[in-house]
């Protein structure tokens, strides 16, 4: 049994736009790694760097977000490659749940494998939520995922998680292998059977 | 009312269902490569556990290796050591591996059909998410995370939830210089980068059945840039015939056997689905990219879309793109000067993207300072596309003729654009950054228009130079 997940607190941060791809996440080149543990420090690389390694307009360059570990973002977020590198990337940098308008459904998959609630909420009170954390990058927020809620400021939004991903997370069987690995004979029965069909 | 082919598919991988709500679901074939996998196979180790199923995984490597020099060591150690990693894990799990002296070693989505490991309604994963490409033959081919490479590893399945399923029917004829590169971006232009999410997209329609099997597969990759889970082609005797004989693929009463299931698993005609989608191909121009996702397209004759004209929501990535790319609303893309062409990758590396490619040539050269590079997507192509003498078509014309791997799609090897060049190119992302260089800019287009855009210099429109 793995660690139960069902609130996770922290202070914010925010990265605006659209479609923010994994490419951006972690630019492949820091892909070259036989272990996820290096990757924290390349989180979002490019738009923190110039080429010459100067610092750029980066919420996370921006000391005020220093020790944040939640994240808020707009729509689609992680979109593109299947690289689980990205959420390593931000796991490793300090985030811990993730709040946006919608997710890239590989990317979502894969921070719940790692333990990160990943929460959806209105585009509204995503501005709402990002402008809040401006002002306020050293206040505390919660996501709750029982209630499927954002906790900030004194109160409460209500938001959606994916059901099965929610469930795991509470239930601390996002770590999948060893509930898959309970289904042994049922995965030898369907072995069998498809082997009848194809191979 | 007759089932529709993901859902005939799904039931026959069924294991069980989770306490969570998700399906655990059996996989037939799951490929891997150097760059996913290595991470996965420590935690098996860190657990104690082995590969359940091993003859059911199979490796090659793509991603990092050099298309210039293969000579092993490669002078880049990083990617010496992950060459290391997956010859060590391949060889103490017992899979088999096409390294890179192996005659199918190339691009997995590439090596996967052409060895015929791909087959008609099976599961098919891969830690990678142009794995979409496979549902051309009628599979559920899904890309997966790293740590669901090691659920597959260890148990030969994934914890999944259903997607629902959408039809996209594209009819009539495509035009002369349409090819399925530019029907994959005209769909995913109107849909939206993200407007496949929770779906699994059904092609279909009399244009998707008039495609080869290599079309199929550059329309099935490019599904994961439209944002669903996967997407696919009903297998029809093209897909038979394509596999017939085919090293990994069933022969005599086996193909016979498995003819019959490939059969049975179509959508039946009167199949429901969650939501259908028209297109009319004949109204498909060549497409191209102007911004920074594969949604941000227009047809060639087309100019670039004022930030006004989107959704509020949508203008500050449009803003964002229109910066990177140092592009102006107004512009036609047409005309552009370029400064790399590539053409390759696991969407448009296949032989029939060479020889199109290599018919728009004509005897012409590359453009003074363009840098052109042709990168065959597997060994086995290139060595076919060297048995017709596309190859000396190629380099007398000026481009480079590489060895087989991902290349400059995403520039984990020596292969990257240089500061913020602006690259005409086959692959399927043009990220910012993805080809690696962080201000270099991408314009996704067919192999054809690559290799036009490489002789003139500029991005020209394919249908003024046919015939």
């Amino acid at each position: 049994m793995v660690e139960l997940i069902s609130e996770v607190e922290g202070t914010g941060i925010f990265v605006q736009g659209n479609d923010i791809d994994t490419d951006r996440i972690i630019p492949a080149r820091y892909m070259k790694e036989v272990t996820f543990a290096p990757l924290g420090e390349f989180a979002f690389y490019d738009a923190r760097f110039s080429e010459s390694g100067d610092k750029k307009d980066h919420p996370f360059n921006d000391s005020r977000f220093k020790g944040a570990s939640i994240l808020v973002v707009n729509k689609n977020f992680g979109c593109g490659s299947s690289r689980e590198h990205a959420p390593q990337s931000l796991l490793r940098w300090g985030i811990k749940a993730v709040i946006g308008e919608s997710f890239a459904e590989i990317f979502a998959g894969n921070c719940t494998m790692l333990g990160i609630p990943t929460l959806v909420l209105d585009p509204a009170s995503i501005t709402f939520l990002m402008d809040w954390i401006k002002e306020h990058p050293s206040e505390a927020i919660t996501l709750d995922a029982e209630k499927q809620q954002v906790i900030y400021s004194g109160k409460s939004v209500d938001g959606t998680m994916v059901s099965s991903s929610r469930k795991a997370l509470l239930e601390g069987t996002w770590d999948s292998t060893s509930l898959l690995l309970e289904g042994k004979d049922a995965i030898k029965e369907v072995a069998d059977r498809l082997d009848a069909l194809y191979n | 009312m007759g089932e529709n082919l993901f859902n005939k598919v799904w039931s026959k991988h069924i294991v069980r269902e989770l306490p969570t709500g998700q399906t655990q679901l059996f996989i037939g074939l799951h490929l891997i490569h150097e760059v996913t996998s290595p991470q996965a196979f420590q935690m098996l180790r860190e657990r104690g556990l082995s590969v359940a199923y091993p003859k059911r995984t199979i490796a090659t490597v793509d991603h990092i290796v050099p298309t210039d020099e293969t000579k092993r060591p490669f002078s880049d150690l990083l990617a010496e050591k992950m060459m290391q990693e997956i010859e060590k894990n391949a060889k103490e799990f017992d899979i088999t591996l096409f390294d890179t002296t192996n005659s199918n070693q190339g691009i997995v989505h590439i090596v996967g059909p052409e060895l015929g490991l791909t087959q008609p309604g099976m599961t098919i994963v891969c830690g990678d998410s142009h794995t979409s490409t496979h549902g051309a033959f009628g599979a559920i081919a899904l890309g997966i995370g790293t740590s669901q490479v090691r659920d597959v590893l260890a148990t030969q399945c994934l914890a999944i939830n259903k997607p629902q399923v959408r039809r996209i029917v594209v009819n009539a004829e495509l035009g002369k210089g349409v090819y399925a590169k530019d029907v994959i971006l005209a769909i995913i232009r109107k849909l939206g980068v993200n407007g496949g999410i929770g779906y699994a997209y059904e092609y279909a329609g009399s244009a998707i059945e008039a495609m080869s099997m290599e079309e199929r597969m550059t329309l099935c990759n490019m599904t994961i840039e439209g944002g669903a889970k996967c997407g696919y082609v009903n297998p029809d005797v093209k897909t038979f015939e394509y596999l017939k004989g085919r090293e990994y693929a069933p022969r005599d009463a086996s193909y016979e056997r498995a003819l019959r299931y490939w059969k049975s698993i179509a959508s039946d005609a009167d199949a429901s689905y969650d939501d259908v989608v028209e297109f009319d191909g004949s109204l498909i121009e060549p497409m191209v990219t102007w911004g920074i996702n594969p949604g941000q397209t227009m047809g060639i004759s087309e100019r670039i879309p004022s930030v006004e004209s989107f959704f509020a929501d949508e203008q500050l990535t449009v803003t964002q793109a229109l910066k990177h790319m140092s592009f102006s609303s107004g512009d036609m893309v047409k005309g552009k000067k370029i400064d790399v062409a590539f053409i390759g990758s696991c969407t448009n590396g296949r032989l029939s993207d060479l020889r199109e490619a290599a018919k728009m040539i004509k005897g012409g050269k590359v453009a003074k300072d363009v840098k052109a590079i042709v990168v065959p997507g597997s060994q086995k192509v290139k060595k076919a596309a060297e048995a017709e003498g596309l190859d000396g078509i190629f380099t007398r014309a000026g481009f480079e003729w590489r060895a087989a791997g991902c290349s400059m799609c995403l520039a984990m090897n020596p292969d990257k654009l240089q500061g913020s060049q602006l690259c005409a190119s086959s692959s399927n992302r043009n990220f910012i950054g993805r080809q690696g260089s962080p201000t270099g800019r991408t314009l996704l287009m067919s192999p054809a228009m690559v290799a036009l855009a490489a002789i003139h210099g500029s991005v020209v429109d394919v249908r003024d130079h046919l015939g």
